[in-house]
């Protein structure tokens, strides 16, 4: 899973039925230092973030198990939201 | 996801027949803004995308989850149209009706 900063929201009302009630988030995925990393995504939200939250997302087929007992067509999808970062060592 | 404009449709005759009957979008990939971009991918529209629209596009195998997909070989699917985006604040696209 990667760190992520939410920077947006989309709506889009003719989806494919299975994002029905999902919310969608423009996210800026960024490193532990808050410094953005590449170019911004459009994710599916399940745990209610708001702009300007810090979350952890995942990628790729694993993003589709974004709900219990069903599959979505997406590749991004935040999965929870980080309450403090501590950084060991430094 | 990414976001997308729809700039053309791929006219194809020889193409795998899974593949036959679908419509196939030239998308240009465009910045949460709506600026655009310089790549373009082809992509399975799932939604009956238009020329000039904003969409959003699904990559790798979570393309083929939309339910008419699931055994067509594609990696780039059109999952939605998009109506407005709001980025960092402010409304910055707003489809025109």
């Amino acid at each position: 899973m990667k760190l992520g900063k939410v920077t947006g929201k989309v709506w889009a009302t003719a989806k494919d039925p299975k994002l029905n009630g999902v919310t969608l988030y423009v996210m800026q995925p960024i490193d532990e230092s808050g410094k953005a990393l590449g170019t911004e995504l459009i994710a599916v939200d399940t745990i209610g973030s708001r702009e300007g939250d810090i979350v952890f997302w995942v990628g790729g087929a694993e993003a589709t198990f974004a709900f219990p007992g069903r599959q979505i067509p997406s590749d991004v999808t935040i999965v929870g939201l980080v309450d403090r970062l501590d950084i060991h060592g430094t | 996801m990414e976001l997308g404009r729809v700039e053309g449709t791929v006219v194809s005759t020889a193409k795998t027949s899974r593949l036959k009957g679908y419509k196939l979008l030239l998308v240009n990939l465009i910045g949460p803004d709506a600026s655009p971009g310089t790549n373009h991918v082809v992509a399975v529209d799932a939604v009956g995308a238009g020329e000039g629209e904003v969409v959003i596009v699904v990559r790798g195998s979570s393309a083929r989850q939309v339910d008419d997909l699931s055994t067509i070989p594609t990696d780039t699917s059109i999952v939605a149209i998009v109506d407005s985006i709001e980025y960092r604040g402010k409304t910055v696209f707003r489809k025109s009706s």
